[in-house]
């Protein structure tokens, strides 16, 4: 396909935002956004062991070590947790540190075998995309991250959309999904693969921490405007690509990285929304405590009082 | 070896500076993370943490851009102010907004993050000539410290400790009862503001060491270690100082022996050792420590009931004198073989059981041991009948599971307060007799 450089990059930054936004709603409803976080730094170990073990960096040896890393950390931190041994949060934090310095270590030591140094992990790039293209035969497809996260893509939305009611009643009723028959530990390590999936398709474009960003921004944006489904999850559609539209063009002004100027742009949104919807919010506060008072001094047959 | 002996003793002995200066910072940083992250462990704000280090990182970048050049204090400053305000961020967001913390530490951690990234990369490409050393903020470079840098550290954690002492009590209240602490009149969000702020100090100091990634890992995991070991405040403080000042000793010698690898993920190695090593080992709450206590009551009741077994078929026959054959015994209750083999060997070597060939029979402490685990089950069974109205087919089982864990002390209270009953809800008679004889041989 022959587009320019700067519509794939677009293109490849769009379909990032709105995977990681997608399945992001689920984490924040869910409130384990966090766990979010520590599986995009936990993945990090898992990248490194495929890419020694399989010797290059095919997506499937990727997606195994990555979802297998990503899958380790929830259930460590489930099986901490249960030890009640400790606070939950601090399970986590311990469980992703560490694992995350091991893959720092592990690329440190592999420095010259593997093809991943230490800010890729940390912020990638979108702009080399364009450049790292696949073929069939003789002809040029596009770009291979543009591929791996329209695939990343596709699955959250057949996950979402296929087990869309399996996921509601877990998130939102633990007990009713017991009584129902829906087991919500196997729902929740399912999500957790799709999200280490969605972090690896979307790691090398904008990196560990970034990804967070897009995780969580575009439905914590779309919880301010709405707590229904269906308004929350276009918001977050909406705000994903506006965020990475944004983004692109921030990062080309400033010269900067594009992933971190989409997570400035998405930031600044959230603020905007949220200014605007406390102002909306307390404009509707004030109207109707203004009509309340104002029927309440009115008894019946009196006009000449008015509040 | 002789090569990793040479670079140990070298490393141990601090005959060489920048050895001195890298041990210094680490585990000075190590000891003020370590002991601050007590009371953010017990808040269960763990990953406040986390969160105010990735917001320092624009305050680096924007620092940098001010000044044009790279000095420590500056430097750190800025990280301070933008990891303050991250702090402040977070509260905003979970105060005015429906969103819960989790959602706010992320939003917060990946925006100022991604927002130092943003400016970091700019400077990258501004042609800045002294900006090389900026990235090391994000994985941290403990040998790239200076001795001003440690000095600086050092001054940092003698406030922070100075602090955290004067403040003692207060904190204590705020972090254990913020409820009684407003009820006192204690400006509860000034002393809160006054904890994230020590926290900011503390990981600022840890950027150049650890970098912003893992400083959170130095806040979280010696206090969770430290929590194994002891149930009070001052001495979890302590011991968390100590683990995380060891894992910045150990984590610089490790850096040391193999200089391509980075200092801070090693300290987080060692950190994270520590907390497993203490998860298993502590006393009382460590999981290998339950593991023995559980497997100890196990077999312990597998002694009661071999006891409480020969005892009642003596009873039925009105003599405890014939041995008994192992296979007998093993029917008496359903053993499995190992269980039955090592109950028996122990119960011989108190004193309780007298072994003859491959038979067994009670001395006379094994007769009065399984009348007293008779007597408790049924004794136990008066008390579920007559205090909790349990019907005579409910109470079995429950008796069955206490019968091991009365102690003396309760027995003589539950047969005072039941008034010395001569039988149980089934009309089985309960047993005295060899206790009033242990009474008298005591008495006399």
């Amino acid at each position: 396909m022959n587009l320019s450089p700067d519509t794939w990059i677009m293109l490849v930054a769009i379909i990032a935002a709105v995977s990681c936004g997608l399945v992001g709603t689920w984490l924040v409803l869910r409130q384990n956004a966090m766990l979010g976080d520590a599986i995009s730094h936990s993945v990090l170990p898992g990248l490194v062991l495929a890419f020694l073990i399989s010797q290059s960096r095919d997506v499937l040896p990727m997606v195994i070590g990555a979802g297998v890393m990503g899958l380790g950390t929830a259930w460590l931190t489930e099986m901490l947790g249960r030890t009640g041994r400790l606070y939950r949060d601090a399970a986590l934090g311990i469980v992703f540190t560490l694992l995350f310095a091991i893959g720092v270590i592990l690329v440190s030591i592999y420095t010259g075998q593997i093809d991943l140094d230490q800010d890729c992990v940390l912020y990638g790039e979108i702009a080399y995309a364009p450049w790292d293209r696949i073929a069939v035969g003789s002809t040029d497809l596009g770009p291979r991250s543009f591929w791996i996260l329209s695939g990343a893509l596709l699955v959250v939305v057949l996950f979402s959309a296929l087990f869309y009611h399996q996921l509601m009643v877990t998130s939102f009723d633990p007990a009713l999904a017991r009584a129902v028959g829906v087991n919500e530990r196997f729902w929740h390590y399912a999500l957790m693969t799709v999200v280490s999936l969605v972090i690896v398709a979307a790691f090398e474009s904008v990196g560990a921490i970034l990804v967070v960003a897009m995780l969580i921004l575009p439905s914590a944006t779309g919880k301010l405007i709405s707590h229904r489904m269906r308004p929350l999850v276009v918001t977050a559609i909406v705000v994903a690509i506006v965020t990475a539209i944004g983004g692109v063009e921030l990062a080309d002004r400033v010269d900067g990285s594009i992933a971190g100027a989409m997570t400035v742009v998405g930031g600044v949104i959230f603020v905007l929304v949220a200014i605007t919807s406390r102002l909306i919010q307390r404009h509707r506060q004030r109207h109707e405590y203004e009509a309340a008072t104002t029927t309440q001094l009115q008894a019946p047959g009196d006009s000449a009082i008015r509040g | 070896m002789v090569e990793w002996w040479d670079l140990t003793y070298r490393f141990f002995s601090f005959s060489d500076a920048a050895v001195r200066l890298v041990v210094a910072g680490t585990m000075l940083l190590g000891a003020a993370a370590g002991g601050l992250g007590t009371f953010v462990y017990l808040q269960k704000r763990s990953l406040v943490g986390d969160a105010l280090a990735h917001a320092a990182l624009p305050g680096v970048g924007l620092a940098f851009l001010i000044l044009g050049e790279k000095q420590f204090l500056p430097l750190v400053v800025g990280a301070a102010v933008t990891a303050w305000l991250g702090g402040l961020a977070v509260d905003a967001v979970t105060r005015y907004t429906r969103l819960k913390l989790d959602a706010a530490l992320g939003m917060v951690l990946s925006v100022f993050f991604g927002f130092g990234i943003l400016i970091l990369t700019h400077i990258q490409k501004g042609g800045y000539a002294d900006q090389s050393g900026l990235a090391h903020f994000i994985f941290g470079k403990a040998a790239a410290m200076s001795p001003g840098d440690v000095t600086a550290i050092g001054v940092i954690t003698l406030l922070l400790a100075v602090t955290l002492m004067v403040g003692f009590r207060h904190f204590k209240l705020v972090v254990f009862d913020p409820g009684f602490a407003a009820s006192l009149g204690l400006p509860i969000r000034i002393w809160q503001f006054a904890l994230t702020t020590l926290v900011v100090m503390a990981v600022t100091i840890g950027l150049q060491a650890v970098g912003v990634v893992l400083i959170a890992a130095l806040l979280i995991t010696p206090a969770a270690a430290a929590r194994q070991w002891t149930d009070r405040l001052a001495p979890m403080i302590g011991l968390a100082t100590a683990f995380g000042s060891l894992s910045g000793l150990l984590g610089a010698y490790i850096s040391f022996l193999a200089p391509a690898l980075p200092t801070g993920p090693w300290v987080v190695v060692v950190v994270s050792s520590i907390f497993a090593v203490s998860l298993l080992l502590a006393p009382n709450r460590g999981i290998v420590w339950r593991l023995l206590e559980f497997w100890g009551h196990r077999r312990k009741v597998s002694r009661d009931h071999i006891l409480k077994a020969l005892y009642r078929h003596g009873m039925d026959r009105g003599n405890w004198t014939d041995y008994y054959p192992r296979r007998a015994i093993a029917e008496l209750w359903s053993f499995r073989p190992g269980e039955l083999r090592s109950a028996l060997g122990q119960l011989v070597a108190n004193g309780s059981l007298e072994r003859s060939g491959d038979m067994f029979r009670l001395t006379s402490a094994g007769i009065a041991s399984g009348e007293r685990i008779t007597r408790l089950h049924r004794l136990w069974e008066v008390y579920l009948s007559r205090y909790l109205d349990l019907p005579s087919d409910h109470l079995h089982r429950d008796a069955e599971a206490m019968e091991h864990v009365i102690s003396p002390e309760l027995e003589a209270q539950l047969t005072d307060l039941l008034e010395h009953p001569t039988h149980d809800p089934h009309a089985q008679p309960i047993p005295y007799e060899r206790a009033k004889g242990e009474a008298k041989d005591q008495a006399s």
